[in-house]
């Protein structure tokens, strides 16, 4: 059997889930048995060389690049997985979904207290930065996701299980603990 | 003002379950409540500033910013915009150079809009410093703001005459109309006030009443049918230092105009139906909840009421009946539609925020102040009295199998003569279609947005318990409305606006609702999304109170009878489109920076 291709990215997240994949401690050595990764940053390959059977998402999209990144992901995988509440919900990023771009980028680089040497009090506006999105979006309101994985993080077992059951085809056990409320 | 307040606070005795009163009368002396204002309830009441806040920002005609000297409300129900409410707002704005939601810069005009304030038959309607004003026109608009800013007293500005009926009395003054089209067993004139406290109650037992009123099958008014008869026996039986009987006038479901009339011509029979109530439950407290868009009727109500004490049909041994107290106060809401659930209700009379209880305890149980409580609606109550001296056969007579008696409907929308129709139970859909002259009909909204959107194939089914349900609202539809963009959007912003908050899934399932189906609208749908509007309504079935359990009802029955409508909106042979759009979500950001979208490669 040939082994699956893994390709994973963290977009408007904070690395904790990548975290959590090493978390799943040394059974890594025997995920890597089962799987090759791509594309991600645990390898640092930066474009897709291959067809990959499951990309893993962390993070929601709050910029122009984040989109693009997703978009070429959703391209190169056969199955997409949302990882995390910032994937799934847009997570800390999206508490500021209520408030007016223009007013969260005055108040982070005008207005608020740590703006000190920002003397020339401009936005920064070069056309070589990503563009900010009018608000965060988690990852299903931009392209078609196949899976989601709840947790903040995921806890190390629910990923290991969850990659696990894809790649065996076998049924994955979702006990009430692990998708309950809070 | 501090005096002022002072005064008002200690007039309701600083009972903090009084504030729905006290906050209206701050306002009517200072035209909003202020900072200061809030401290002195804070202070006085013995009540936090928050709880104090939290009341005031509940309620729609509250404000704790300053408002306009003249104060517009225009109606923005699916019947209003029918009739041309757009070109109405579009003068109001020009005349007096104010945004709809705002105040006119010289302080003069605040204009915002508002629910259905209860006059869909004569739409575009509009509550002008507590008038009313209906079948506005820009022509209308322009003479009345001239008549203002030239300082015409608000009760000269209407040319129109009154309404007819009773509103013709000096005390209600009003240009609203009666529309009585069809009079049934109970709007019928064959009713000597008071006959039945002077005749039967001192005869009859509270049990004996309590029977004739099972007997007769009545079920509740409002919309949700419970046996009435049932619904007293459980409030005479509960336990209780005092027991209350609170008459439902809180007639807010968008379409419904019924109770406005039965109130206008009929309240010795609602109000009598309230004393027999309070008789048959051995009650003391009676209360009216009257809803603030019919505050033009108060003057006229408090005077029946006199009238009631004057001949001793209220107060202490009521018609010497030993032991049988009983006294009605009206109790004015402020603006929410929340407040028609009776345990919303019964809070907002306990001078609180409107949010439904949890149940059980049913207010039967406990209710208003714990005590044991019956709320029943206005029609339910009207109807009593002439059940007591016809007979519970009679009514039985009435109606269908399932439900007995007549139903007051409040018809509207494409018809040509809108008004109030009462029929029995079991009368089809398509006799009342043709009673109100309805043709070239596409659809009809039965019992408001909360009831179902039927369309030509269920015109033949009747109004029953056990067929289509209803507390009265039927708005017509013909085929030249758009059912989704008009109709639908309508009634899913109606519950966005109106849903308390208390419950995650009424609060957020709503506008997730919309946006998905705004994204149908806007021919970016795919087939699985209507099913998903269907599946996701689902989860407001979990609420708290029958608006959440309702709110998606606008979706649910118009993707079941209207589904070809959405079909035409989606994108064929597309499976996945998440609607995002690129370009429009980094336009704010990118005009913020001062900076041109890149979007090449993307």
């Amino acid at each position: 059997m040939s082994k699956k291709v893994i390709a994973t990215a963290s977009l408007a997240g904070c690395f904790g889930c990548h975290m959590s994949i090493l978390d799943i401690d040394e059974r890594i050595i025997d995920l890597v048995e089962l799987v090759e990764f791509n594309k991600s940053p645990v390898d640092d390959i930066k474009k897709f060389t291959k067809r990959v059977d499951v990309g893993i998402i962390e993070g929601g999209c709050c910029n122009s690049e984040n989109v693009e990144n997703l978009r070429y992901f959703r391209e190169n995988c056969d199955i997409l997985i949302s990882l995390g509440e910032c994937a799934i919900m847009g997570g800390l990023p999206a508490l500021r979904n209520g408030i007016p771009i223009k007013e969260c980028l005055e108040e982070a680089y005008l207005d608020g207290p740590t703006v000190g040497l920002n003397s020339e009090k401009i936005i920064p506006n070069d056309p070589e930065l990503p563009m900010i999105l009018d608000k965060v979006y988690p990852c299903h309101e931009v392209v078609k996701v196949d899976y989601y994985l709840p947790g903040c993080p995921p806890r190390a077992d629910l990923i290991w299980d969850a990659l696990v059951a894809l790649l065996t085809g076998s049924e994955m056990d979702l006990p009430y603990e692990v998708i309950k409320f809070d | 003002m501090k005096e002022k307040i002072l005064e008002i606070i200690s007039n309701y005795k600083k009972d903090k379950t009084r504030l729905m009163d006290i906050l209206h009368d701050i306002q009517g002396v200072a035209g909003y409540v202020d900072e200061e204002a809030i401290e002195l309830l804070h202070k006085e009441l013995g009540i936090s500033t928050s709880e104090v806040r939290e009341v005031i920002s509940f309620y729609h005609f509250y404000s704790s910013e300053p408002k306009g000297k003249v104060n517009i409300y225009l109606n923005d129900s699916i019947t209003a915009v029918m009739h041309g409410r757009e070109a109405v707002l579009e003068a109001f704005e020009k005349e007096c150079d104010v945004k709809e939601g705002s105040v006119s810069e010289d302080g003069e005009f605040g204009l915002y809009h508002t629910s259905c304030i209860g006059m869909n038959d004569q739409e575009p309607a509009a509550i002008i410093n507590g008038k009313m004003f209906t079948r506005l026109t820009p022509y209308r608009v322009k003479e009345i703001v001239k008549d203002l800013k030239n300082g015409k007293d608000i009760k000269e500005l209407i040319y129109e005459g009154d309404g007819g009926g009773r509103n013709a009395l000096p005390e209600i003054h009003s240009m609203v109309c009666n529309n009585i089209r069809r009079r049934g067993a109970l709007l019928t004139h064959d009713y000597t006030p008071f006959d039945v406290t002077s005749n039967i109650l001192g005869k009859s037992s509270p049990e004996d009443i309590i029977s004739v009123v099972e007997e007769s099958n009545i079920r509740g008014r409002g919309g949700a049918g419970f046996p009435t008869g049932m619904k007293w026996k459980f409030g005479r039986k509960a336990k209780g230092e005092h027991h209350v009987v609170i008459c439902n006038a809180d007639e807010g479901e968008p379409g419904t105009f019924k109770d406005r009339v039965l109130l206008t011509e009929f309240p010795e029979l609602v109000f009598e139906g309230m004393v027999i109530a309070g008789y048959a439950v051995g009650a003391d407290i009676g209360l009216l909840y009257l809803r603030y868009e019919y505050k033009y009727l108060l003057k006229y109500l408090n005077g029946v009421l006199e009238e009631m004490r004057s001949k001793n049909v209220l107060g202490n041994n009521i018609n010497g009946i030993e032991g049988f107290n009983f006294d009605i106060r009206i109790q004015l809401g402020a603006g929410a539609y929340i407040c028609g659930e009776e345990s919303a209700l019964i809070e907002s009379l306990e001078g609180k925020r409107g949010e439904p209880r949890d149940k059980p305890p049913f207010p039967v149980e406990k209710g208003y102040m714990n005590y044991p409580t019956v709320v029943n609606n206005v029609e339910t109550l009207a109807s009593i009295p002439k059940i007591l001296t016809k007979g519970a056969d009679w009514f039985l007579g009435l109606g269908d199998k399932a439900s007995s008696g007549t139903k007051v409907l409040s018809i509207s929308g494409d018809c040509n003569y809108p008004g109030i129709y009462e029929v029995e139970w079991g009368t089809t859909i398509k006799d009342i279609l043709d009673m109100s002259g309805a043709q070239n009909v596409q659809a009809i909204q039965v019992a408001g947005p909360s009831g179902a959107l039927i369309g030509e194939k269920d015109f033949g089914r009747t109004i029953s318990y056990s067929d289509l349900p209803t507390g009265g609202s039927m708005i017509v539809f013909n085929k030249q409305r758009d059912i989704l963009r008009d109709v639908v959007m309508n009634f899913m912003n109606f519950f966005i606006e109106e849903s308390c908050g208390s419950c995650s899934t009424c609060r957020n399932m709503t506008t997730v609702l919309k946006e998905r189906f705004v994204k149908i609208l806007d021919g970016k749908g795919v087939a699985s999304d209507i099913d998903d509007l269907l599946n996701w309504s689902d989860v407001l079935k979990v609420s708290r109170c029958g608006l959440g359990q309702t709110a998606a009802n606008p979706i649910t029955t118009s993707v079941t009878n209207f589904r070809h409508l959405y079909e035409n909106l989606i994108q064929k042979d597309v499976e996945f489109d998440s609607g995002f759009d690129l370009e429009e979500s980094v336009k704010e950001s990118c005009a913020a920076v001062g900076r041109q979208p890149i979007l090449h490669n993307m």
